[in-house]
This record gives C-alpha cells, structure tokens and sequence, in this order.
C-alpha cells in the first residue's frame, strides 16, 4: 500500500488546505500524476504522486486543513489487493491555530461581500465551452465559481471574475505578509550575510539584444532579465558555493541550477519560484520558462517543486528605477544576485569616456559557506557572461 | 472597427494584465506604465495580447512613443491591417 | 462624390451600365418591358435598349427560364427577372435540374452564365402564397452562387459581377428593400461576391442577418446598445458559399452568436450557419447558438399575425439578451 502523505510544501509551510481532488478511487495513476490541489498561503499547488498505482481511498475532504505530514490517501501497488487493505486511522486533529483558508475560495464569494451559495462538490453544473477551457488556462477550480449566465451557467466572464478575485484574495494577501516577514526575519538574523556590488557595463548586451529583438515578433521578445538568469546559471556552474542550500549546519551544493526569481504580486506580496535546470536551457527557453512562470505566479498556479526547489535566487529592481539591489537571502540558500535598473553611465574605453549602458549588480551571500574572495570571483563571472550576450 | 471599439479594446486587454484597473478612472494621458505598475514583463506580455486581437506587432523601435494609453491607442488605430 | 439613391434605382443603373458595357447581355422576364417591371426596376430600359434587350416573357417562369438557359448556352449572358421567388417553384426544374448541373453533367464542356433575379419576402399582406423567403433552399444546390444585396450599394455593384461569373447566380431582392434610399458612390464600385460584411463592430453577440431583415437587426444593435450590450453585426450578402472566415472569426471574439433569417427555422439557412459555428467555434461560445425566424407557419394575411409571425427588432432583442442570463442588461 502506497501512503500519499501531505508534502512539505516549502519552507514555514506546515499546513495545507485541500481544494480538490483530481482523482478518483479506482483510478490508475502513474509516476508525476497530480493528485490533488492544495492551497497555502502563497499559491495554489499542484501535488503530484511518484508512485505508479491504483487509487484506493481519499481520506482527506476538500475544504480541510491538515499538517504536513498527513495522511491524505491510500494508493494500491500493482498487483495489491484491495481487500487486504486495513480501515483508514482515526483522523487527526484539525490544526487549530489558523481558520481554514479555503472558507474564502470554495464559497466563491464575490468581493462585494454578498456569499454566493457553494455548488454542491459534484453536481453537475453548466459551463460554457470557452469558460471551461479558460478555466484549465488559468488553472480555476470550477467548482469555485458561480455561474451568473441564463439557469446558472458558468460563463467566461464569472471564471475571469474568479481569477482575479483568486490572484488576491485579502486573506491570502495579509497571511503572505506574516509568512514573508517570518522567513525573511529568520534570514536576517540567522545567516551571516556579506554585500558586494559592481557595475556591469551593459552596451554589448543592450545593443545584442536590440538586433536580436528587431528581427522577433513581440510573442518570441526576449527581456534583459533573461540574460540575467542565464548569465547568473552560466556564472554559478564554476562557483559552487554559491548554489545549494545549508541545513543542519552543512552546506549542501545543488547540481543543477535552479535559479528563483523574485516575482512581486500586483496588490503585494512576493514570490520566488524556481526556474529549473537553467545551466541546460537556451536563452529563448529561459525567456519562455520567465513568461510563463510569471503569468502562473500572478495567476496563483504554481507547482510544489517550483517553490521548494530554488538554489539561488534573483532580483531584478530594474524596473523600478532603483541602481542597485540589497536583499536578504532566502534560507536556506545561501546567496540572492541583485539587479538594479539599466542606465547610461560615463564609462572609460581605452582612455576616452564614453556613455556606457550599465547596471549595478548585488551579491548577497552567507559567509559561512563563502568569502568576499570567492564571492568577488563569482560577481565578475555574471559581468563577464554578460559581456558575451550571443553565448547565452 | 471605430475608436471606441478600438479603445474598449486595449482596456480590455489591459485589465486582464492588471485586473485591479478600474478603466473608468484610468488617467490615459499619464504615464501608463507608472500609472498601472506594468514591469517590463508585464508590458511585454500586454503587447503580446494586443497582437493576438489586433494583429498589431509593435516593435521595440516604437516603446519610446508608447507612453500613455491614448499613445498606444493612437499607433494601435493608425496601425491596424487596412487602415 | 455621392449621391442619394434608392435600391430600385441602384438596381435600375446597375441594368444600364452592364446593357451598355457588353452586347451580350440582355433582360427578360414577365412585365419588364412595357410595364417597366412588377417592381419598377426596367422602368425606362425598353425605351432606351429597345426590344431585343428587354425582353417582356409570357407568363411561363418554366419556359423563360429555359430560355434563359438556353441563351446562356449559346453565348449570351441574360438576366432572367422571376417576379417573386414564390414563382420559381414553377421553375425549378430549369434552375436546379439544368442551370446548375449541367457543368458537372458536361464534365465541364457547358457552363451557364445565367443570372436569375428575384424579389423574395414578407410584410406586405400578401399571404401565405406570396410572401416566402426560400433563399435558404437556393443556397442548398451546389452549382448555384446566391446572393442577397441588403444596401443601396450591393444592389449597384453585385450585378456586374455576377454577369461576369462563369456559372448560374441567383440574386434576391427583398420587396421592402426596393424603397431603401442610401448615399451611393456616383461612378460604378465593383463589389465582390464572395465575402460577408460585417456592418456594426462589436464585442458581445454576433448577430448574422442577410437581405430584408438587416435594417431591422442594426435597428435591435443600436437599441442593445443603450442597455450595455454591443452587438456585432454582419451583413452575409453571399448566402452560397458562406464566408465562414468572416463568421467565425467573429463568433470567436464575441463567444456569442444569434442568426436572424426570414425563412422557417426547420432545414434554413440559420441551421446551417449554426452548424458551422458549432462545428468550428464550439469551444469559443460562452452561450448556445440562437437563431430568430419566422414562425412555423404559412404566412398570415392579417396584418397583426403577419407582424408577429416575421422577426422584428423586439424578437431579436430579446434573443440576445436570453443569452447573458442573470446579468444586468
């Protein structure tokens, strides 16, 4: 029997409310199926199974709050008999600290304040055909959202109503603070962090990236930050130190670059969820993987995996014409790359001054895993990537 | 399409980047992207829409005239197929 | 430079101009001639293109339209006035047995370059023998292109066109069109007769209409409008084939469509236009297809019972809004 036990969902997570369940008993699952939808105070969150199998019992109901570390479900190995299978365990307590999340979300109630009346879990319900496929785009749980078309259809425009209700409901946005100012408070105190910085000239990149744009239609642009990400993964492969994570007082090196990308959400908050394996992707698929990954973020649609993983993460302020960036590391990362906004700068080239495109890049890193030295070493290998935009 | 139409539009689409825009009190001669919050993510991704309804692709060359919304409604109409 | 022009005189300079362009082209049909036509639209051309051109026809649709036909065999490009489509049921035979197949049947060693005109329609008391609208049963036959003039416009520019088109058209003329006045370019504007028009922009409901029912669908878009809902309206104007690009791409920014057609419901025109929708634009539609016809009934002679039975601005209104539920208008 396989036991499907509510995951860690990320650091200061320890509790997760189940929105839904994407299967059914009896239903054949194999290894990455999503197996259910729980909501924390970040984001909704795809669980997948890794084990291949046979739904045999889901034990925990939509709409409950539970601990990490729950029992939410029992799955049958191939070839297991259902009839060996015990009675499922007594339930566990409730946790009693928060109230359950999902009172907001699953009664679908407009922010007018009005509570619309919650579909039963299964009924059938009419949706129109363009609302159900904007629903799967953006990732609403129908059951969710009240139909305010003829007999109670749901239409386009209540799932669109309910997505943006979805990207910020004023719970989520007052408990994402608490979780924010916890970690980072953690962070300050507990990790040892030292500052470098270093203006990078940019014109190379700026003009690369220009040419590169002209000749592209605006769904393949490719934005400085991807450059970034790229010139930061390609920088971290020969500094190691700078890339995994410390815990239990030993620093562990990833092999592969995650790169965390500091996503603010409009109303507030922020998230930094990972782009994976960037040390293999082309700059076009970091572009693409940013696009989407920001999109899912405001949409509230992120993966487990995606809020775990990061190895290292990035800032980039350049939009908010600040020059440079100093952040607090995310523990237990043990360092954060900051960007601040593109600007023309006197720069001197071979003994003239010139006007020179640049930006101030910040490296937070703790001092228990590096050192200036090797952290001096690091930041001018991101400057150098970014000198050489056509090897990204 | 009239401007009107061509105007309810682009609200339209910005709404759906910014879904906290009451178009009814957007300033559409500020700044839009100081005026929404649009990082370059989000503009980007606003010009992506507005090429799949209008197919309109506006090149980077062009960002510098795109400063308010009557700016891109203004290049948007004089840029539409057949006009 | 433009002026203002009845369709009946648009139809009238239309004749002129294709008389005076190509020898080869001539009228005929029942009262054309001396009369000037049961609607009006010959009146003149006897005295200006003589007896040869504008030919009056025996009160035998079957016959001229073999006539017509066989001229068109011949060489000639005629162009046969059926008074009503109600009469071309007597002549059916010709058009969809002879005119329409015969490229086929020939394996392409025939064609006809026929162009059959009818006034087609409801409204004016004439009762149930005298008012059908059966373009819906033309735009069935393959081999045949139909058209549906529904402006001052089309009415001038469709004509030459279709002269030109190697193959049989079939042209209706709504009878409460023929009064319709509308500023007209002066000089001739040729006008395709392929594609639909899309009259109004909008961006709730697709609302598909053709012939004598467009005044009344853009009258019901600009009076939705006031309560919020902006409709998108097009014009068909080519009922075979239908510009389904046109359509479609509509339907697929508006999610919404409603389809208003002078015919009965059952086998029309409409459920072909909402079988392509749903065919191609189901995962589009935020509302099931809607459709406003004509009640299933021959049509009335009363006056009140023939309002009720057409569809009118009301009827059309009150579709659309069935399709936006519980929202405010």
């Amino acid at each position: 029997m396989i036991e499907f036990r509510l995951p860690s969902l990320g650091a200061d997570m320890d509790q997760g409310t189940l929105l839904e369940w994407r299967v059914r008993p009896g239903d054949a699952v194999k290894k990455g199926d999503v197996l259910a939808v729980v909501d924390t105070t970040k984001s909704a969150l795809d669980i997948e199974c890794w084990h291949a199998g046979k739904v045999h019992d889901l034990l925990t109901r939509p709409g409950q709050t539970v601990l990490v570390g729950t029992l939410m479900a029992r799955l049958l190995e191939p070839g297991e008999d259902a009839a060996k299978i015990p009675p499922p365990p007594a339930e566990p307590a409730a946790p009693a600290t928060r109230p359950p999340l999902a009172a907001i979300p699953a009664a679908g109630a407009p922010a007018s304040g009005i509570p619309a009346p919650p579909g039963p879990p299964h009924a059938h319900r009419a949706v129109s055909p363009v609302a159900r496929r904007r629903a799967t785009e953006l990732g609403i749980a129908l059951d969710t959202v009240t139909g305010s078309g003829p007999h109670g259809t749901v239409t386009l425009k209540d799932v669109e109503q309910a997505s943006s209700r979805q990207a910020l409901p004023r719970d989520r946005s007052a408990d994402m603070r608490r979780t924010i100012a916890a970690a980072m408070s953690r962070s300050k105190r507990e990790v040892p962090h030292y500052y470098l910085t270093e203006q990078v000239p940019l014109g190379a990149a700026v003009a690369w990236l220009r040419h590169a744009n002209e000749g592209r239609p605006v769904t393949e642009r490719v934005l400085m930050a991807a450059l970034y990400v790229r010139a930061v993964a390609c920088a971290v492969v020969r500094h190691p130190t700078m890339n995994g994570f410390f815990l239990e007082g030993a620093f562990q090196p990833s092999p592969s670059v995650h790169i965390g990308m500091a996503i603010s959400l409009r109303g507030g908050g922020l998230i930094a969820p990972a782009i994976h394996a960037v040390e293999q992707k082309s700059l076009t698929d970091t572009m693409r993987a940013l696009s989407d990954l920001v999109a899912r973020t405001r949409a509230g649609r992120l993966r487990r995996e995606e809020l775990t993983d990061p190895t290292i993460t990035l800032t980039n302020l350049g939009d908010d014409s600040v020059d440079a960036a100093y952040g607090i590391i995310y523990a237990p990362q043990v360092a954060l790359v900051g960007f601040g906004k593109v600007t023309e700068r006197p720069w001197v080239v071979s003994g003239q001054v010139v006007p020179m495109a640049s930006v101030t890049v910040t490296l937070a890193a703790d001092h228990r895993v590096s050192d200036g030295h090797s952290g001096a070493r690091f930041v001018a290998a991101i400057a150098d990537r970014l000198q050489h935009p056509e090897e990204l | 399409m009239d401007d009107r139409e061509l105007r309810n539009t682009v609200l339209e689409l910005l709404v759906r980047i910014a879904p906290e825009v009451d178009p009814a009190t957007l300033d559409t001669k500020a700044a839009l992207r100081e005026e929404v919050d649009l990082d370059s993510m989000d503009f980007l991704n606003f010009l992506v829409s507005l090429h799949e309804r209008l197919h309109v692709d506006i090149p980077e060359s062009a960002y510098e005239q795109l400063r308010s919304l009557d700016d891109i409604v203004g290049y948007l109409r004089s840029h539409l197929p057949g006009a | 430079m433009s002026e203002r022009l009845s369709y009946r005189e648009a139809l009238r300079q239309a004749h002129r101009e294709a008389l005076a362009r190509d020898p080869r082209v001539f009228l005929m049909g029942e009262d054309v001639g001396r009369y000037g036509g049961s609607y009006a639209v010959s009146l003149g051309l006897l005295e200006e293109f003589g007896p040869e051109r504008i030919r009056d026809a025996p009160l035998s649709e079957l016959g001229f339209v073999g006539a017509g036909v066989g001229a068109a065999l011949g060489g000639l490009r005629p162009i046969i006035e059926i008074m009503t489509v109600n009469f071309s049921l007597l002549a059916l035979d010709q058009i969809v047995n002879t005119a329409a197949a015969l490229r086929h049947m020939s394996g392409g060693q025939f064609h006809v370059p026929l162009v059959v005109r009818m006034a087609t329609g409801a409204g004016r008391q004439l009762a149930a023998q005298h008012s059908h609208s059966l373009e819906g049963w033309y735009a069935h036959v393959p081999g045949l292109r139909v058209l549906a003039p529904a402006t001052v416009s089309d009415a001038r520019g469709m004509l030459w066109p279709a002269l030109e088109n190697p193959d049989p058209v079939v042209i209706f003329e709504h009878a409460q069109l023929y009064n319709l006045e509308e500023a007209a370019p002066a000089s001739p504007v040729a006008i395709d007769i392929c594609r639909a028009a899309i009259r109004r922009a909008g961006r709730d409901v697709t609302l598909i209409a053709y012939g004598g029912l467009m005044p009344r669908t853009l009258s019901a878009a600009e009076r939705l409008a006031q309560e919020g809902i902006e409709a998108e309206v097009i014009d068909l104007r080519v009922l075979r084939p239908l510009d389904e690009a046109t359509l479609i791409e509509s339907v697929r920014r508006t999610h919404r469509a409603v389809i208003v057609d002078e015919g009965w419901r059952s086998g029309s025109l409409s459920a072909e236009v909402s079988a392509r929708i749903m065919e191609q634009a189901f995962f589009d539609l935020d509302a099931p297809v809607q459709r406003v016809c004509t009640a299933e009934v021959p049509i009335p002679y009363a006056k009140h019972l023939e309002d009720a039975a057409l569809p009118q601005a009301e009827t059309i209104m009150a579709a659309v809004r069935s399709l936006f539920g519980d929202r405010p208008a």
